[in-house]
């Protein structure tokens, strides 16, 4: 287990990048604590897997350092840095036997054979592999197999750390989440640093204790599930965590009034104060949990058009349309619903000001 | 709804049939009936019944022609199955020498079987060929007066033309092998030759085992370089299987004897080919062979 850094870390495909464009990996700068649970986050292409590799040393980053424990393993192999990784589609070695899958990790680097044993049977115990041991890999099913890929991970006791990427992308939706309460079980017994790369947010917020959100080759933010919920420094994390994401709603600033067309909405002082500050564009953000909707005319409230709403059994989401803007609000489902016109209020603690993107704080 | 019973979709198999039939059912029947007979020229025959077969099968020429084609094809596959994998290995993965490669090892492919005899003729000539030439300052080297020497040209030639195929298909299969496999090899710290045995070797099976039975079967059947280098000589110690059937089939024009040679040579190599596929599927499954 280590502690494990990047310093200033870039990297491109190309040869000879030009422009920012070509770099899949634009800067991070980071640390991930030993022992923690973490989960990379972010769209597909955004360079979760580009980073992953160059933790583990599969990539060499154009620019940067990648540090365990102090230690300098930028230019060190994989084999050489003591990692271990879990990749998307189950990798198994056919002609083995489960028990030399897992196995396999541990006889290559030449450790005895009752420990391999031990092990083994450790981690085959964790994970319910005992019953095949003796069995070929090869014609277990999906979820028996990533199992398997998951243990040869698991199977070495002094890795700096895992790498997850996108481990659950082929098992069956019910099978995921045993598999997933499983991992989050192994961490808490075996202490492991896991670091854990997913583009599926309730994944990502069950799994870790630390979501790190990406965005086109950046870490946007940091953070417990609640503070991303509740804070996004970003608005790529606001609509990207949540369902549905934060609505955004372009407006100027009138003392601690935020202007949208012909309403307002109140600012805290203390946020008005700063988005009067800056000079870029200003965006109010509001989740859609915390939107009020009042069926009849309510002090201070906005009158908007009611476009759809959708039953989602336990919520409905009400699709808004307030002076050409579309909004989603989400209430309760023994709330009624306004027919054509509702009012809408923002609490003005939860009404967030964004400029260019980022939050206003 | 009642189901609507209309069977005249078989006539849809219809041309597949003809096909077939002109292709394969008719030419095998005619040996099938030549084989039959005693045939003294045409309209004139006798019904003989199995005796061809005995005849053929307590042949001593056919004995040793058989044995000769197993020695044959058994050296072909252990030189060019092992040539052709470490071929696919060391050939590049990406970049223009990819085409490169891929085209310069086509080349012999292209070049017609007899084309093939009468380079490797003049190449290994003891007087004018370049090979022929150079070895004979060392040791003699002679393909039409010694047994050993011809068969060393005949396996360069065949090594020479086929180990490409190979090369090919197994490049396809290592090709195909998905970059997790090779990164996790890494992350597991497996070393070059786990790597090849562990996941390269398994991964190209199935196209190793169809380069496998095209080997043999065509290495089994092998006509033209044979019978354009020596002919079957020096004595006999070229002559297969083909040789020998061409020999009783068209030069003595024993139609019957030939016919039942034709057919035991087609369910030899099918049975071969059958084991074979059987027991690369076996060891596909993990099974005992």
């Amino acid at each position: 287990m280590a502690h494990i850094e990047l310093r200033e870390v870039a990297h491109s495909y190309y040869a000879n990048p030009k422009g920012e464009t070509d770099y899949a990996i634009k800067r991070v700068h980071n640390q991930w604590e030993d022992g923690g649970a973490y989960a990379l986050l972010g769209p597909s292409g955004c360079g979760k897997t580009t980073l992953l590799n160059i933790i583990s040393g599969l990539i060499t980053p154009s620019q940067g350092s990648v540090f365990y424990d102090g230690t300098d393993v930028t230019e060190l192999p994989p084999e050489k840095r003591n990692i271990a990784q879990v990749f998307q589609f189950p990798v198994l070695y056919d002609t083995m036997s489960v028990f030399n899958n897992l196995a396999f990790p541990l006889r290559n680097r030449g450790i005895g054979e009752s420990e391999v044993k031990n092990r083994v049977l450790e981690v085959a115990e964790i994970l319910d592999l005992v019953p095949f041991l003796n069995k070929r890999a090869a014609g277990l099913a999906a979820d028996a197999k990533q199992k398997i890929s998951l243990g040869r991970g698991l199977v070495r006791s002094d890795v700096a750390a895992i790498l997850f990427d996108e481990p659950l992308t082929v098992i069956d939706p019910h099978l995921k989440w045993n598999l997933r309460r499983k991992l989050k079980e192994v961490h808490e017994q075996l202490k492991l640093t896991l670091i854990y790369v997913t583009h599926d947010q309730v994944e990502a917020l069950t799994f870790a204790d630390q979501v790190m959100v990406m965005y086109e080759g950046e870490l946007v933010q940091t953070g417990t599930p609640q503070e991303l919920f509740e804070n996004p420094t970003h608005k790529f994390v606001g609509y990207f965590i949540g369902s549905p994401g934060m609505n955004f709603i372009p407006c100027t600033l009138e003392g601690n009034m935020a202007r949208i067309d012909g309403a307002s909405v109140q600012l805290d002082d203390h946020t008005a104060d700063l988005g009067n500050k800056t000079d870029g564009k200003l965006e109010i953000g509001i989740r859609p949990m915390y939107l009020e909707v009042h069926a009849g005319s309510v002090d201070g409230g906005i009158a908007a058009r009611v476009r759809a709403v959708e039953d989602q059994g336990n919520f409905k989401i009400i699709t808004l349309k307030l002076a050409g803007h579309i909004l989603r609000a989400r209430l309760p489902e023994d709330q009624a619903v306004p027919e054509n016109e509702a009012w809408l209020r923002f609490p003005v603690q939860r009404t967030k000001l964004f400029s260019d993107g980022r939050l206003v704080k | 709804m009642d189901k609507w019973e209309n069977n005249r979709a078989w006539f849809l198999v219809l041309p597949v049939f003809i096909i077939v039939a002109f292709s394969s059912i008719l030419p095998i029947m005619t040996v099938v009936n030549y084989s039959l007979q005693d045939i003294w020229g045409p309209g004139q025959s006798v019904f003989v019944g199995t005796e061809w077969y005995e005849e053929m099968l307590a042949n001593e020429r056919l004995h040793d022609a058989l044995w000769r084609q197993f020695l044959f094809s058994g050296l072909v596959l252990l030189i060019e199955m092992p040539l052709g994998i470490l071929l696919a290995l060391a050939m590049p993965k990406r970049g223009w020498g990819v085409s490169l490669c891929l085209v310069t090892i086509s080349l012999p492919l292209l070049i017609p079987w007899n084309t093939i005899g009468t380079i490797w003729i003049i190449f290994t000539r003891p007087d004018i060929g370049l090979f022929g030439k150079a070895v004979n300052y060392f040791v003699e080297f002679d393909h039409t007066a010694r047994p050993l020497d011809a068969w060393v040209t005949l396996m360069l030639m065949e090594v020479w033309h086929w180990t490409p195929l190979v090369a090919l298909l197994a490049y396809a299969g290592l090709r195909a092998i998905p970059d997790a496999y090779y990164q996790a090899a890494k992350i597991d710290g497996a070393s070059a030759w786990s790597t090849f045995w562990y996941i390269q070797l398994p991964k190209m099976r199935g196209v190793l085992t169809i380069a496998f039975l095209l080997r043999f079967m065509d290495s089994f059947l092998i006509y033209a370089e044979p019978f354009v280098l020596t002919g079957g000589g020096p004595g006999n110690s070229t002559t297969f299987l083909s040789i020998y059937l061409v020999k009783i089939a068209l030069l003595q024009f024993d139609l019957g004897p030939g016919g039942a040679f034709s057919l035991i040579y087609f369910v030899i190599v099918l049975l071969f080919s059958y084991m074979f596929y059987q027991a690369l599927q076996r060891v596909g499954r993990g099974e005992k062979v």
